[in-house]
């Protein structure tokens, strides 16, 4: 190991020194400095580096929360409005927690949305993928979480909602939903398990991160062209061209992500956020956070129970299909780089299914919608179909579409795109 | 990047961006009941702020009205130099009430003039009492009033402006009155306000509709006392932000202009 890489001469002497012991300045360097990185990225690449800053936003302001916040339910609530009101800048580091859940997941949401574009799930890059869907499963549990401690009525409902599918699972569904609670309900138990589970997770999700980054600097980086650089010509260090395009990027990001903080921290909230829980009454519409509503919608799109034919035995009860439908839609994307068959990477040159990529785009947006209403009447379907959808685009179309569709020609390399480009 | 690649990403951003927005106006829309009529409230827009006058007058009539049956058990009496009461006039508020405190040392709980440190005194010991003496009916705490509802401001509003003598075909429950705007339209508080109801030191004229609006714009500043802080302080983060993006953009194009 001690010899790993080129030498690399640091002016300070300094870094010189503690680089000769520790070499973190060279691998920084090469990481991070010198890194060869395709010279025609757009700006859905900077959403990697946006999404980076979000974690470490979330880490920051949920470690000052922290500090004031008590993990009981008698007094959850009152220390959050204790914080809002009488902490120095409380109400700062609340909304922008609360509201930095939404935009990380809208940075990441678009982050996963480009790599399905362009094809970046695609070997060599699989396992690059699949740590990104372990990232997002682990932001959806710590989101869950998180969304528990202030203890409302939507916190409360929320958990005793998403919790009791797992009675769903045949045999040992209610002794799991007991082990879950850690009681017979919804209680402190749970409130002070989701805490622990809430601060802990953040951590994880970095460690993910680093693998997932040290993955993607194995294989390098995919380009909007799909096509691997071939030569000197189609790279460019990463420092300055992507350092200062992805502060750029992610400058802008923040203005928006800053406007909602402090001029409209509510609009994505639900004002029964703002009550406090009580298990004796229940809210008339219970909603999940708007990034939880598409999979909220495939859960709810299920409601006929299978039974074996001619009989009142319940085989598959509507519940249960449900709940299946639910965790497989985001475990098949594990599954993606095996099921796109098609001899192009980038959706650009892939014409029909570049339009499938947009019906999937509508379909999950039916999903959001139907996921924010109660399931019936035209909600309804809008679920049923978006889920039909859901499962179609990536069960059948990926696989089939990629053996029969007729491709457009991609570049040559990366720098004759880029030169047509420039004519 | 070549230029028709180009268009491309920048047709599928925006339809991106559009997207994303309706997506994550639909849920948000659809909270809203069309059915409240709306009113302008000055602190609403994007750089409002509170009308002190109107919170002050507001704070009357909760005081005088309201805090007989609704607790506010988030503020403390000192909040309310926040709205340009004096020291001295807070703690002339304050000491109207008897709060607990204690033990001392004699192991006594006792008696004493509330302080300025103190919480708002609910009117009742506790949830129970206060269904006791309300009907079975719960009055909600009034800290978060307004974030807590749908329609905030203007359910507020609507709700003191909506009682009205039933319809002929409605048959109130004992103890119920008929409000227009209450979900099912039978609620367990009588008509709290009327014309005339408070008399105000700065002689505006004290019409249901102002009082309703006062105390409604009073708790609004309650369940959201930062607002103000917390819109001019965005101002000068999205101001630092904006040149900070402008002074990032001239350096990435620098930058790039370079390479060939
Ligand atoms: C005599 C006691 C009493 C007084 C005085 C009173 N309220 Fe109420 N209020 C109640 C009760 C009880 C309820 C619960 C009604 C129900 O749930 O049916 C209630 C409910 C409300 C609601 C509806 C909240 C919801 O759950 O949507 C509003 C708004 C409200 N009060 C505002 C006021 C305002 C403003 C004042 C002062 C001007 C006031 N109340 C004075 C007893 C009172
Ligand atoms: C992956 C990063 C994180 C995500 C996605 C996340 C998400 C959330 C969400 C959605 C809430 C509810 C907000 C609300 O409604 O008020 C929340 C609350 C909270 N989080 Fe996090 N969080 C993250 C990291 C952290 C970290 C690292 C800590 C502590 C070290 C933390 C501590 C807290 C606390 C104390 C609360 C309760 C206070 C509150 O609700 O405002 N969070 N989190």
């Amino acid at each position: 190991m001690a010899s790993a890489g080129k030498k690399v001469k640091f002016d300070n002497p300094v870094v010189q020194w503690i680089n000769d012991r520790l070499p973190i300045y060279s691998i920084l360097h090469d990481q991070y400095g010198n890194f060869p990185t395709p010279r025609n990225f757009n700006y859905f690449w900077s959403f990697g580096a946006i999404a980076m800053a979000m974690l470490g936003i979330m880490i920051v302001t949920g470690v000052f929360l922290a500090m004031s916040y008590t993990p009981h339910t008698t007094l959850a609530f009152e220390s959050i409005e204790h914080m809002m009101r009488d902490v120095n800048y409380g109400w700062l580091m609340r909304y922008t927690h609360m509201n930095g859940a939404s935009f990380f997941f809208i940075a990441v949401y678009i982050h996963i949305s480009r790599g399905l574009f362009y094809g970046s799930y695609r070997q060599p890059r699989e396992l690059v993928w699949i740590f990104g869907v372990v990232i997002m499963l682990l932001m959806m549990v710590t989101a869950f979480m998180g969304y528990t401690l202030p203890w409302s009525q939507m916190s409360g409902w929320g958990v005793t909602v998403i919790t009791s599918l797992f009675s769903a699972v045949p045999l040992i569904g209610d002794g799991l939903v007991t082990w879950l609670w850690g009681g017979f309900a919804v209680d402190n138990p749970t409130l002070n398990r989701f805490y622990a589970l809430h601060f802990l997770l953040p951590f994880v999700i970095c460690a993910v991160v680093f693998v997932h980054v040290w993955a993607l600097h194995v294989s390098g980086s995919n380009n909007p062209t799909g096509v691997e650089p071939k030569s000197e010509k189609d790279v460019i260090p990463f420092n300055p061209y992507y350092t200062t395009k992805d502060s750029f990027g992610t400058v802008v990001f923040m203005i928006i992500f800053m406007a909602v903080v402090f001029f409209a921290p509510l609009v994505l909230a639900d004002p029964a956020h703002f009550r406090q829980f009580d298990p004796m009454q229940t809210p008339p519409h219970i909603v999940p956070e708007w990034y939880f509503l598409p999979f909220y919608a495939i859960l709810r799109a299920f409601t006929i129970d299978l039974n074996i034919p001619f009989t009142h035995i319940i085989l598959l009860p509507a519940k249960l299909q449900g709940v299946i439908a639910m965790f497989s839609s985001i475990l098949l994307l594990l599954f993606l780089p095996w099921l796109d068959t098609s001899p192009v990477r980038s959706a650009v040159y892939r014409p029909v299914y570049k339009w499938c990529l947009l019906l999937l785009l509508l379909a999950v947006c039916a999903l959001t919608y139907a996921g924010s209403k109660p399931p019936e009447g035209m909600p309804l379907w809008f679920g049923i179909v978006g889920t039909f959808y859901y499962f179609l685009h990536f069960l059948v179309i990926v696989p089939v579409l990629g053996k029969y569709e007729k491709t457009l020609t991609p570049p040559a390399s990366i720098s004759e795109s880029v030169e047509a480009g420039h004519e | 990047m070549n230029k028709g690649d180009c268009k491309i990403m920048k047709k599928t951003l925006s339809l991106f961006v559009f997207l994303i927005t309706l997506a994550l106006a639909l849920p948000v829309r659809a909270a809203e009941d069309e059915t409240l009529p709306h009113q302008h409230w000055q602190h609403k827009g994007i750089l409002g702020v509170y009308d002190k006058a109107a919170v002050q007058r507001g704070f009357q009539v909760y005081k005088e009205v309201c805090s007989a049956c609704h607790a506010m058990k988030f503020m403390s009496y000192r909040n309310l130099e926040k709205i340009g009461y004096t020291p001295d006039e807070v703690k002339a508020v304050a000491a109207q009430y008897t709060v607990t405190d204690g033990p001392n040392d004699e192991g006594e709980m006792f008696e004493r003039p509330a302080l300025p440190s103190d919480h708002f005194k609910s009117p009742f010991k506790n949830d129970k009492a206060a269904r006791a003496a309300n009907n079975g009916a719960l009055p909600p705490d009034m800290s978060l009033l307004v974030k807590a509802r749908d329609g905030g401001e203007d359910y507020i509003f609507s709700i003191l402006t909506g009682f009205e003598t039933p319809p002929a075909d409605v048959q109130l429950m004992a103890g119920m009155n008929y409000n227009k705007y209450f979900p099912g339209h039978q609620i367990a508080m009588a008509k709290p306000l009327s014309d005339g109801q408070v008399s105000y030191a700065d002689g505006t004229p004290n019409s249901l509709e102002q009082e309703a609006r006062d105390v409604t714009q009073f708790l609004a500043w309650v369940s959201e006392p930062h607002m103000e802080q917390r819109k001019q302080m965005g101002i000068k983060v999205i101001l630092f932000l904006l040149v900070f993006a402008g002074v990032m953009f001239n350096t990435n194009r620098k930058v790039w202009s370079k390479l060939h």
